[in-house]
């Protein structure tokens, strides 16, 4: 499938410091890319740039057959963004500012109040939509943003930190908004809320100090976890004995220990290169006779992948 | 155009959503009433015209005007609206002309409502209601003019108190530069020719010309032009401001 969003080379410079140094990705219909960093990774000026806010300082952005650069306002019709923070005209009622927005994208008269309408009801803002928009609790405000995002049910959809200030029923209604939209379009979320990337995302960037660090599918990220396929077992009691014959298993590199309360410990066996050890220490436990409270395989932990991979290169 | 027009319907809405407006208007009317009456002396020169009110109006206009202005760009680039409003479909161009056109359109309308001292000359006695229009004319070119510097101000900051201040400051350059506090500065060094051009651009030569009842088109081209340069100038800014 052709690349609907294509991002080559993009750089920003600031003085001497560089906020974004040469990224290049492309998206194409379908796809939900998650951008995540830390903060000040670039995140923010990346998407500044991809909506034609800020001028790069060089590379190049193209939304279908159109370049940012040169025809600014076709990409801009194409495109609907979410800002960082999701800042809106306080003195409007989201129905004005809903219809200003109709109005400067040049919606027909005819669809305006379809369009407005759906766009409220399906980031559920009707309830809300005149009471001015500087009295609403920040969940509203940034819902609001969305609606002025997907109003003209754009091609490209580029959200900054949609679900920040959420509460989790929000949270969980957004997701399901950006899934169930993204058939036919690119989404592109910024976030540093890692559970989300594998809710919603089918490709994760990773971002740190204005380079691409990683690029691939969430479970890929996981996979390159140290928690990978790692076998942790909650227990009633511990011995030397015990963690030192699950440390000689087949496969198996280390084993981790902490104390987790009521008397409960927490091991934790890693496996050489993201074996697979459940056969092995289920076996292990059974001739040992040894009764788990609880076993479960990690497919490999988020976080600590994106603080291994985000610090490394920040060094 | 049609963007244009779409911004500039939000901002005057924007403009009479807000106290502001109804304060503007209510100290603006007060005022020339007051300047017209006490200092202008409307009744004990005894003649049926506004003179009074028209002559005091640039000054009234040095402060009032850049209060109107103030805001159009600082506060979008305080509150972060500005993002939002630059990634619309929206040239840089048509939002510059959209917002000035508001807050014309908004000072025409505070003008307009100077009409009771209309009338009461008219009721009075029997003046040249010509004059009286061309006034008009020139009061509202005159409050474009200093908009579009109150506006090319306003680009350039964040914040509002400045934008106000850096603002009047400029308009009452532009308004004493016929006068020698001005031209002095030049003359010592200048070429005799910008020092004359210098003398032209002084908003009150041609502001009293058109209060004669003069309508001269090279007055039109100067306000026109100082409107121009200063949209022209206003897109430069923004645009500059948001590369940097």
């Amino acid at each position: 499938m052709r690349n609907l969003l294509a991002v080559r080379g993009l750089t920003k410079k600031f003085g001497d410091f560089t906020a974004v140094d040469g990224i290049d990705f492309s998206v194409s219909r379908g796809e939900v890319l998650g951008f995540l960093g830390p903060n000040g990774a670039g995140k923010t000026t990346a998407m500044r740039m991809v909506t034609g806010f800020l001028p790069p300082s060089s590379g190049t952005v193209s939304v279908g057959e159109f370049d940012v650069k040169t025809h600014p306002i076709e990409v801009k019709r194409r495109v609907g963004y979410l800002p960082e923070g999701a800042p809106l005209y306080d003195d409007m009622t989201p129905q004005e500012l809903l219809t200003f927005a109709a109005d400067v994208r040049n919606i027909e008269r005819s669809s305006r109040k379809t369009a407005i309408e759906s766009a409220a009801e399906r980031i559920n803002i009707g309830h809300v939509m005149h009471q001015p928009i500087g009295t609403l609790s920040k969940g509203y405000k940034r819902r609001v943003g969305i609606a002025q995002a997907i109003l003209h049910d754009p091609d490209v959809l580029i959200l900054d930190e949609p679900t920040d200030g959420l509460d989790p029923n929000q949270k969980h209604e957004v997701r399901n908004l950006i899934n169930e939209m993204s058939a036919d379009k690119v989404i592109v979320i910024s976030t540093h809320i890692l559970e989300e990337v594998d809710v919603v995302c089918s490709r994760a960037i990773v971002i740190a100090s204005g380079k691409i660090v990683a690029d691939g599918k969430p479970r890929d990220l996981e996979a390159q976890s140290v928690f990978h396929n790692a076998v942790s077992l909650r227990l009633k009691a511990v011995s030397d004995d015990l963690l030192s014959r699950l440390g000689s298993l087949p496969g198996v590199e280390k084993t981790e220990t902490s104390e987790i309360g009521n008397g409960e410990f927490s091991v934790t066996i890693f496996p050489g290169s993201g074996a697979t050890i459940l056969g092995s220490v289920s076996d292990f436990l059974k001739a040992s006779e040894v009764i788990p409270e609880q076993i479960h395989v990690e497919r490999g932990r988020m976080d600590e992948v994106f603080r291994r991979i985000t610090t490394n290169s920040a060094r | 155009m049609g963007t244009s027009l779409a911004i500039c319907r939000r901002e005057l809405r924007a403009y009479f959503t807000t106290p502001l407006a109804y304060v503007f208007i209510v100290i603006f009317v007060a005022m020339n009433g007051a300047t017209a009456f006490f200092f202008g002396g409307l009744f004990e020169r005894g003649q049926a015209d506004m003179t009074s009110l028209f002559s005091m109006l640039p000054w009234l206009y040095l402060f009032l005007i850049p209060a109107v202005a103030m805001r159009l760009w600082a506060e979008e680039r305080k509150s972060g609206t500005l993002e939002l409003l630059m990634t619309l479909p929206v040239s840089t161009f048509s939002a510059v002309l959209g917002k000035f056109l508001a807050a014309w359109v908004f000072s025409g309308i505070a003008l307009s409502l100077t009409f009771p001292v209309w009338v009461t000359v008219n009721w009075l006695g029997d003046p040249d209601n010509g004059i009286i229009v061309a006034s008009y004319l020139g009061g509202f070119l005159m409050a474009g003019s200093y908009l579009a510097i109150g506006g090319f101000v306003s680009a350039l900051t964040k914040n509002q108190v400045i934008a106000f201040v850096v603002g009047a400051a400029v308009i009452f350059l532009f308004m004493m530069s016929s006068l020698d506090l001005i031209l002095a500065a030049f003359r010592g060094w200048a070429p005799v020719l910008l020092v004359e051009i210098v003398q032209s651009l002084s908003f009150l030569v041609h502001y009293d010309s058109i209060v004669r009842g003069v309508i001269d088109l090279r007055d039109l081209v100067f306000y026109f032009s100082i409107i121009g340069v200063f949209l022209f100038a206003n897109v430069v800014v923004v645009d500059h401001k948001r590369g940097a």
